[in-house]
C-alpha cells in the first residue's frame, strides 16, 4: 500500500499517546513520512483518547477521517468511530474488551490481549507492545523494527514488552503489505521539540515557563536537556513573573524564551508592554487552545491572531510569526530569535495545539540554514546610552557589569541614557523610534519566505499556520492554489500582493469563527472572497476541507 | 553628574522620606566600593511608585520594572549573573499589593537579593488611598469613612516564606537604617527590610515615629521564635504605641541561584549537540 492511516483508540491516561509514537516511528523507520493527530480529553485517566498515524511517502501535515487500520484498545475505540471505518478497514483488537457486533467490516484480527499478557507474564500497561505487533504482522513489516525501537525506546524490562510484542506478532495473520521505502529515515518531532531545536540552534540560554497545555512539552525538553545544554530553566510563580524574569535575563544579555497559550498570555501581557517600552528582547512560544478562559484546554484553535497582533497597552512594534509544522517551527523559532535580539523587540512564534502536540517527520534539510546571529553591541567610546539615538533605530546593547558604565533601562518614556523624561520632543522620538525599527524590520522581511505560495491557478486557499498541510493536499487535488502567511507581522504586503497575481477567486481556511487572517487581509485593502471557517476545536482533516470546498466552489 | 548622582531633577515633595534612603544608599554603596566591590557589579531593580524613581538618580545599572512586578525581573538577573549585588526598591502598595505573590516567592527561594521596602504606607503617587499597612485610623480619598479591611504584617509573612534576613528600619534613625542596609545588602541570600519612610503629604508619620519607634536587638539572630515575637509586637494597624527597629532575623541556607549552572553563550559544541540529540527522535 502506498499509503496507510492507522487509528488507535483507548482509555486516557493507559499509553495509547505511547503507541501512536512507536507507530509514528515504525513508519518513519520504514522511509515514511508521518503525521500523528493526538485526541485527548482534559484529565488524567478516564476518558476516551484516539491517536490517528498517517505514513505517506511525501511530507504531509494533515489526517484523514477515514483509515485503514484500527487498533481496538477498548469497546470505545469502535463505537465512537464508526464513521472513520471504511468498507475494507482492517480492525485489530483486544477479544477480551471488544465487541465487533454488527460491524459490516470483515477483515479483523482478534486477540485476548489479557491471555497473551497473562502468559508473557507482562502487566496490562504492555497491551500496546502486543496489538503493534499483530499491526507488524498485519503489514508484513520485518519484527527486527519494533524490536529496535523497543530497545531504544522502552528499555525498561524490554524483555517482556519483545515477547509480548512477539506474541501479538506470531498471533496475527498478514492482511497487506507496507513496503520500506529507499528515502533517508526522518526524526519524528512534534512542534513543541521542533521550536525547542530552533531556538537551541539560535543560541537560547534561558527558558522561562509555567506549565500550560500545549507548550508543557517545551519547558519539559528543556528541564531534560539542562544539564547538558547549560540552560537555565525556570518555572516562576506566574505568567507574569515569567515574562518579567524573562525580561530580566534579556536586560542581562541572556538568549531567553517563554512559552504559554491564551489563558498565560493574558497575564504576560503585562510584562509585554515593558518589553516595547524598555526595548528589551523577548521571544514568546504562543500556542492558541479553544477559548475564551479555560475553554477547552486539550483542543485547537486560531483565534488569538488579533490578540497577539495587539496585546499591550501603547504602540510598539513586534514580529509575529505564525509557522505549520515541524519544519517551519524549528526554522521561524530560530528566526524569532535573532530578530528579537537584533531589532530589540518581542518576537511571536504564533501556534496552536495541533502544530504544538501533533507529531511530524522533521527534515532541517526543507528550510533555509539556521545561524545564532549576533546582536548589534556597543564598542565604546564615551559613556553608554541604553537608547542611543541612531539611523536604524537600533541602539548598541551592553550588559552589566561594564567597568565605568551604567546600564540603564526604563518602563517610562526615557531619555537616550534611560532615565524618565516626559519631555513632548523626547516622547514623540521614543515612539518613532519603535516606528524607524519596525520599518527597517519590514524592508528586511522581503528577503525571508514570509509569504508561500504552492501550485498554481486562478482559484486559491489562503491559510496560515496548522491549516498548511491540509490545504495542500487538498489544492493539490482539486487543482488550486495555496497561498501561506509565514508572516503576519510586520504586514508582508508586498509578498501577498505577489502571491496573488493572477488569481481571482481567493478562499480563505481557519480554525477560528470571525475569520482572523482574513480581516487581518481587509485591514491591509486586500480582499478575501470566501471563508471557510471551523471552530469545534478540531483540526480540519483532508475530508472536511474537500466537503467544504465543493460545497464552496459550486 | 555629581559622583553617584545623576543629573536627574529629584521629583519627590521637599521632607520625602525618600531622600535619606537616597543619601543612605549612596553611603553605603560608596562603602562597599571603598571595601573593594566594583561599581558596575551593583543592579537596581525599581518598581513604580515614587520609591521607583530612586534609580533615575544614580549613576548605577538599572531597570525600572513596573508596579508590583520588580522581583521577577531582579530574580532573572541575579540568576544571569550572580557576580552581581542587585538591590531592589519596591514600595508598599508596589509589592504588599499588586505584587505580595513575588515577594513570597522570592523569599521561598532565598534568592540572594536585597529588598527594600520604601513603606510610605499609602499610595503616594496615586494621592492617598489605603494600602496592606495603612494605619485603620487613616481617612484616604478614596476611603474617606475609614477602613473596611485589616492590615496585615509583613515581616510575619516574610519570615514565615523563608526569607533569611528580616529588618525594619527607619531612616531618620540614619547610622542605624546605613547599618542595617550594608547588613542586608552583604547578606547572602534573601533579605528584606521594611523602611518606614515618611509621606510627608499624604501621611505624615514623623512625629509619631519619632515618639514610638524603638531600636531593639535580638539576643540571637537566627532564633526564629524570638524573631516573631518581635515582630508580631506590632501589627501596623496603629502609627504609634512600641515600634521595633533592627535586625530582627539572619539565618545561612542555600540562596536559589547557586542551584543554576553559571551562564556560558551557546559555543560550536552545541551544534554537535544538537545532531546527538536530533538522532534520539529516530
Amino acid at each position: 500500500m502506498p499509503e496507510v492511516s492507522v487509528l488507535a483508540g483507548g482509555q486516557t491516561g493507559y499509553g495509547i499517546d505511547s503507541a501512536g509514537v512507536l507507530i509514528s516511528r515504525l513508519f518513519s523507520r520504514l522511509g515514511y513520512r508521518i503525521y500523528l493527530k493526538h485526541d485527548y480529553p482534559s484529565l488524567i485517566r478516564g476518558g476516551h483518547q484516539f491517536v490517528i498515524v498517517r505514513a505517506s511517502k511525501d511530507q504531509i501535515a494533515a489526517h484523514s477521517d477515514l483509515v485503514d487500520i484500527v487498533l481496538g484498545f477498548n469497546q470505545d475505540a469502535i463505537d465512537l468511530h464508526k464513521t472513520n471505518l471504511k468498507e475494507n478497514t482492517l480492525i485489530i483488537y483486544d477479544s477480551a474488551r471488544v465487541q465487533l457486533d454488527g460491524l459490516s467490516q470483515s477483515t479483523v484480527i482478534n486477540l485476548n490481549v489479557r491471555e497473551i499478557l497473562d502468559a508473557a507474564g507482562a502487566s496490562p500497561a504492555m497491551d500496546r507492545f502486543c496489538l503493534i505487533g499483530a499491526l507488524c504482522r498485519a503489514l508484513q513489516i520485518d519484527f527486527v523494527f519494533l524490536e529496535e525501537l523497543i530497545l531504544k525506546f522502552d528499555a525498561e524490562l524490554a524483555e517482556l514488552k519483545l515477547r509480548t510484542a512477539r506474541m501479538g506478532y506470531d498471533q496475527a495473520r498478514p492482511v497487506d503489505t507496507l513496503q520500506p521505502l529507499a528515502q533517508p529515515v526522518l526524526p519524528a518531532l512534534n512542534g513543541c521539540q521542533a521550536m525547542g531545536l530552533g531556538l537551541l540552534k539560535a543560541g537560547m540560554q534561558a527558558y522561562i515557563g509555567y506549565p500550560m497545555t500545549p507548550v508543557s512539552p517545551l519547558l519539559e525538553l528543556f528541564a531534560g536537556l539542562e544539564p547538558e545544554f547549560g540552560l537555565h530553566v525556570v518555572l516562576p510563580e506566574s505568567e507574569i513573573a515569567v515574562m518579567l524574569s524573562a525580561l530580566g535575563y534579556s536586560y542581562m544579555g541572556v538568549k531567553n524564551a517563554v512559552g504559554t497559550s491564551g489563558g498565560g498570555f493574558s497575564l504576560m501581557v503585562e510584562g509585554l508592554g515593558l518589553a516595547g517600552q524598555a526595548e528589551l528582547p523577548v521571544v514568546v512560544v504562543m500556542a492558541q487552545r479553544s477559548g475564551p478562559s479555560t475553554g477547552m484546554p486539550t483542543y485547537t484553535a486560531q483565534t488569538d491572531l488579533h490578540f497577539v497582533l495587539h496585546a499591550g497597552h501603547g504602540e510598539f512594534p513586534r514580529l509575529v510569526v505564525a509557522p505549520g509544522d515541524a519544519d517551519e517551527a524549528y526554522y521561524w523559532a530560530g528566526v524569532a530569535m535573532n530578530k528579537a535580539w537584533y531589532y530589540q523587540m518581542p518576537a511571536f512564534i504564533l501556534v496552536d495545539r495541533t502544530v504544538c502536540l501533533n507529531m511530524y517527520s522533521f527534515d532541517s534539510q526543507s528550510v533555509p540554514e539556521l545561524e545564532d546571529e549576533p546582536p548589534i553591541l556597543w564598542q565604546g567610546p564615551g559613556r553608554y546610552q541604553r537608547y542611543q539615538k541612531t539611523e536604524n533605530g537600533i541602539s548598541p546593547l551592553a550588559f552589566p557589569p561594564l567597568p565605568g558604565q551604567a546600564v540603564k533601562t526604563n518602563s517610562y518614556v526615557h531619555d537616550e541614557y534611560g532615565v524618565v523624561s516626559e519631555n513632548p520632543a523626547i516622547a514623540k522620538g521614543v515612539v518613532d523610534k519603535g516606528l524607524l525599527k519596525e520599518r527597517h524590520l519590514a524592508e528586511e522581511l522581503l528577503s525571508w519566505p514570509a509569504v508561500k505560495v504552492y501550485g498554481q491557478g486562478s482559484e486559491a486557499l489562503l491559510c496560515w499556520g496548522s491549516n498548511k498541510g491540509v490545504c495542500i493536499e487538498v489544492a493539490g487535488k482539486l487543482g488550486l492554489k495555496v497561498i501561506q502567511l509565514l508572516v503576519l507581522a510586520p504586514f508582508p504586503s508586498q509578498a501577498l500582493a505577489e502571491a496573488l497575481d493572477g488569481v481571482e477567486r481567493l478562499i480563505s481556511v481557519e480554525c477560528n469563527a470571525t475569520g482572523q487572517l482574513a480581516q487581518l487581509l481587509e485591514q491591509n485593502r486586500f480582499h478575501v472572497d470566501e471563508q471557510i471557517l471551523k471552530y469545534d476545536g478540531r483540526p480540519i482533516s483532508l475530508e472536511d476541507l474537500e466537503t467544504s470546498l465543493r460545497r464552496v466552489m459550486k | 553628574m555629581n559622583g553617584l548622582r545623576t543629573t536627574a531633577p529629584i521629583a519627590w515633595c521637599p521632607g520625602c522620606g525618600n531622600f535619606e534612603i537616597l543619601n543612605s544608599v549612596m553611603a553605603v554603596l560608596e562603602e562597599l566600593q571603598s571595601e573593594g566591590f566594583p561599581l558596575e557589579k551593583f543592579i537596581l531593580v525599581s518598581g513604580i511608585g515614587n520609591h521607583g524613581k530612586i534609580v533615575d538618580y544614580l549613576h548605577v545599572n538599572s531597570f525600572n520594572s513596573i508596579h508590583g512586578r520588580t522581583l521577577p525581573a531582579a530574580e532573572a538577573i541575579k540568576l544571569a549573573n550572580p557576580d552581581n549585588k542587585v538591590i531592589c526598591f519596591v514600595g508598599d502598595g508596589d509589592s504588599y499589593a499588586e505584587g505580595f505573590e513575588h515577594l513570597i516567592f522570592a523569599a521561598k527561594r532565598n534568592i540572594d537579593l536585597t529588598v527594600v521596602v520604601h513603606n510610605n504606607r499609602t499610595y503616594g503617587l496615586a494621592t492617598g488611598q489605603f494600602t496592606p499597612t495603612t494605619q485603620q485610623s487613616y481617612r484616604g480619598s478614596t476611603m474617606p469613612y475609614g477602613a473596611k479591611e485589616r492590615n496585615f504584617n509583613p515581616l510575619e509573612l516574610l519570615l514565615y516564606s523563608g526569607a533569611t534576613f528580616v529588618a525594619r528600619g527607619y531612616p531618620v534613625k540614619r547610622e542605624h537604617f546605613r547599618k542595617l542596609l550594608k547588613d542586608a545588602i552583604t547578606h547572602r541570600g534573601f533579605s528584606f527590610i521594611d523602611v518606614l519612610q515618611v509621606c510627608v503629604t499624604f501621611n505624615n508619620l514623623y512625629e509619631a515615629y519619632n515618639e514610638s519607634v524603638e531600636e531593639v536587638e535580638v539576643y540571637d539572630p537566627s532564633d526564629f521564635q524570638e524573631a516573631l515575637r518581635v515582630i508580631s509586637s506590632w501589627d501596623y494597624s496603629t502609627s504609634g504605641g512600641s515600634i521595633a527597629i533592627g535586625k530582627f532575623f539572619e539565618t545561612d541556607r542555600t540562596s536559589f541561584e547557586q542551584l543554576f549552572p553559571r551562564l556560558e553563550p551557546a559555543g560550536p559544541e552545541r551544534e554537535l549537540k544538537l545532531q546527538r540529540l536530533l538522532d534520539r527522535f529516530v
